[in-house]
């Protein structure tokens, strides 16, 4: 792991040193066919039960990075071990949300959110009765039978977070799921996406381009760069989110942290 | 079609064009073109009749059969083709061949390799039909978006179930295209093959009734064949619409 600026953190939030970290990146390199190098050698530490997430410039690798942690790309050197056990395949205890949210249009939100109890063959009674009750906690009721393409992208991507957490994975893999959803909404998704996972005890990484929103919702934030794409620093910057949002975003804590990623990201820009 | 702003049903239109061509018929200028009152004739006349009944009992099943076989062997290729680029390589340009080439000069030779019997007309509806579904497949598969089949891979399904349950499903508006093109082409296969031989079904009928001169009979037929050819394509056409909205939105 990089350093991390435990004297500027302000708020308590101490690091669970009780138990392995969730997921463990390790050294990992990805070179795609035609030699595009998508990653130099990226590693950091996922606490259990936090929220991790991933910044950096477009290109840099966030999503690549994302993909080989839930199995999805296969990495061209180094690892990634899931509660202290080499992954290379997807698995029942990571489950992932997509960035253009990948729900079957032919199906209702239903069988969308349901379906991957389905493929892991659960009986049709049983999921969806837990598939009832995900959609419910999106905010989605009332939209049971509705297809994809009637509803907004805000309200798709409700779905495929209903589908994520009904497999009750004990980590979830979220790449940029707010990315096409206007500002206004996308705080209202960022608290409700908190308030969710203050019931679920999750560990979470969430790929993100938005240093407000890293701030915002993570415990823990890895910031990488482009060119060599490396993890240039791994913060905690320690929100306290017991308080109102409005007042979180007028915070001195957050608003410095903001700024601070901020300098870290465009050092590396300058280069 | 529409007239001063109202809708035309189509049996309408088609009134007007049967009317007119019982008028062309009793003028008799062409002697090929009888009144459509005696091709309604002969159609009651034929379609009882045993050797009509005998021969649409052939051509049906070389029609089946030979659909059954290209609809496997195509939708499968075009799968192939789609996921693999390897394949789709080695394949593509074959197939693409064959799906443009007058395949009508192949059937003789097929007749002098497999007799002038079913297993011609089979392999002639096979060779008709197969590639233009393999290429629509092959189109369907390479559109699904890659993170349906992301999404089911990381949700654990097996190959089996990724492409029975997600890549089939989300291809199936091209996939429905090549089937509606591969029917109307099988059915074309079929009736060349038959006419080319010559000795059976409908192929045979077309042959008896030309020489003789038999010319209601022969539109009777020609009719028959035309609303079978519109019937199979317009119930796939039905199921392709049922699913045409999610073309856009995948
Ligand atoms: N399947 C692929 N084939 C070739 N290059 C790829 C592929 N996926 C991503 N890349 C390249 O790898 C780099 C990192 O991509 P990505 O992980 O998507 O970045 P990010 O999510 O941070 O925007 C980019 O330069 C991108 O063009
Ligand atoms: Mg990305």
């Amino acid at each position: 792991m990089t350093d991390i600026p435990r004297t500027t953190s302000k708020a308590g939030n101490p690091v669970d040193k009780t138990g392995e970290p969730a997921v463990r990146v390790h050294n990992l390199t990805k070179e795609f066919p035609g030699g595009v190098r998508a990653l130099d050698g990226v590693s950091f530490d996922v606490p259990r039960g936090e929220l991790t997430s991933i910044i950096g410039p477009s290109g840099c690798g966030k999503t690549t990075t994302l993909k080989i942690i839930a199995g999805l790309v296969e990495a061209t050197g180094g690892e990634v071990e899931v509660d202290g056990t080499p992954v290379h395949a997807p698995g029942p205890e990571r489950a992932f949300v997509f960035q253009d949210f990948a729900l079957m249009p032919w199906a209702t939100v239903l069988r969308n959110a349901a379906f991957g109890l389905e493929l892991r063959g659960v009986s049709r009674q049983e999921r969806e009765a837990i598939a009832r009750d995900y959609i419910a906690k999106v905010n989605l009721a009332g939209f049971e039978d509705a297809y994809p393409h009637q509803l907004s992208g805000g309200m798709r991507q409700r779905v495929g977070l209903a589908r994520a957490l009904a497999v009750d994975a004990d980590i979830l893999l979220m790449d940029e799921p707010f990315a096409s959803v206007d500002e206004q909404i996308r705080r209202k998704f960022q608290e409700d996406l908190l308030r969710l996972l203050s019931d679920e005890d999750k560990t979470v990484i969430f790929v993100t381009h938005s240093i407000e929103e890293a701030v915002y919702v993570s415990d823990q934030v890895v910031i990488l760069t482009r060119g060599p794409s490396r993890v240039s620093k791994v913060v905690r910057p320690g929100v306290d989110r017991d308080a109102d949002s409005e007042h979180i975003r007028r915070s001195p804590t957050y608003l410095d942290w903001v700024e601070r990623i901020w300098d870290e990201l465009q050092d590396y820009l300058e280069k | 079609m529409e007239l001063r702003g109202h809708r035309i049903p189509m049996f309408v239109s088609l009134l007007v064009w049967f009317a007119l061509w019982e008028v062309f018929g009793r003028l008799e200028v062409v002697s090929l073109i009888p009144p459509f009152s005696e091709v309604v004739a002969a159609l009651a006349v034929v379609v009882p009749s045993e050797s009509f009944v005998e021969a649409t009992t052939v051509t049906l099943q070389a029609f089946a059969i030979g659909m059954t076989m290209s609809l496997t062997v195509g939708i499968g290729l075009g799968m192939l083709m789609g996921r693999s680029p390897a394949v789709a390589s080695v394949m593509g340009m074959w197939v693409n061949i064959f799906e443009s080439s007058p395949l009508t000069a192949v059937v003789p030779a097929l007749m002098a390799l497999l007799g002038f019997g079913l297993p011609t007309m089979v392999v002639t509806v096979f060779l008709f039909s197969v590639w233009v579904i393999a290429l629509d497949t092959q189109v369907g598969v390479e559109r699904v978006n890659p993170s349906l089949v992301e999404m089911g891979r990381s949700f654990g399904a097996s190959n089996r179930v990724l492409y029975s349950t997600i890549v089939i499903r989300a291809a199936l508006p091209e996939l429905l295209a090549g089937i509606r093109l591969g029917l109307i082409r099988g059915l074309k296969g079929v009736v060349i093959g038959q006419l080319l031989i010559a000795v059976v079904g409908v192929g045979y009928l077309f042959e008896l009734y030309s020489r003789n001169f038999l010319m209601p009979e022969f539109w009777a037929l020609l009719i028959i064949l035309f609303a079978f050819a519109f019937l199979a394509s317009e119930a796939v056409a039905y199921f392709e619409r049922k699913v045409s909205f999610y073309a856009s939105s995948r």
